[in-house]
């Protein structure tokens, strides 16, 4: 049952991994990432369950936070230019 | 008991598995990125919460719970960060949202 869970996982990452190639914006691109990002923590949980191997969760922590760093990081780079930016750039969008 | 925790935790993990595929295809499906970034939402809360939560009835009272109970912390609380982010940085760079027209149908049921 935990082999059909993975397998649940897996199809979804590939579709995933489908709208990451086919995104017509970087921003499409960035939430593939993010949500390849969150199933692969998954996975690595349930494969953790599934070989009988409890230490992938720790894996699986590392993963999550190394994602959300990333996809903030990207989305920074792409919203101001750069990583250095204070955010104080004059677009016309209210904050 | 057992039995009832073990069938609880098999629904749980099935229906969250169910969701992680049907956020999956709403992604691929779905017609414009905002209506894209709603339909992973359901992958970043129903199907990751339902699958820790079938995983968290196995594991019972250990420190395997415990771990599985920060990752589903963690989740909680940097997956609406990062789609608020995403959000914000696609719009403030201009890419505007799908919207019906008058004359068209597409948004209405």
């Amino acid at each position: 049952m935990f082999a059909a869970v993975a397998a649940a996982l897996l199809v979804a990452l590939a579709l995933a991994l489908t709208r990451s190639f086919l995104g017509p914006t970087v921003f499409d691109r960035a939430q593939a990432a993010n949500t390849v990002g969150t199933i692969a923590l998954l996975l690595l949980a349930v494969i953790g369950f599934l070989t009988d191997r409890p230490e992938f969760l720790d894996l699986a922590l590392v993963y999550g936070l190394l994602n959300v760093i990333g996809t903030i990081a990207v989305l920074k780079y792409f919203q101001y230019g750069n990583l250095g930016d204070s955010g104080d750039v004059d677009d016309g969008v209210q904050r | 008991m057992s039995a009832l925790i073990f069938f609880v935790s098999w629904i749980c993990l099935a229906a969250g598995g169910l969701f992680c595929v049907t956020g999956a295809l709403g992604l691929v499906r779905m017609p414009d990125f905002y209506t894209r970034m709603h339909a992973a939402s359901v992958t970043e809360t129903l199907g990751a919460g339902l699958i820790l939560l079938g995983l968290l009835l196995q594991a019972g009272l250990t420190l395997i719970a415990v771990k599985l109970l920060m990752i589903g912390l963690l989740i909680f609380f940097t997956s609406p960060t990062a789609t608020h982010a995403l959000a914000k940085a696609a719009y403030a760079r201009g890419l505007k949202p799908l919207l019906a027209t008058d004359g068209s149908s597409s948004s209405k049921p």
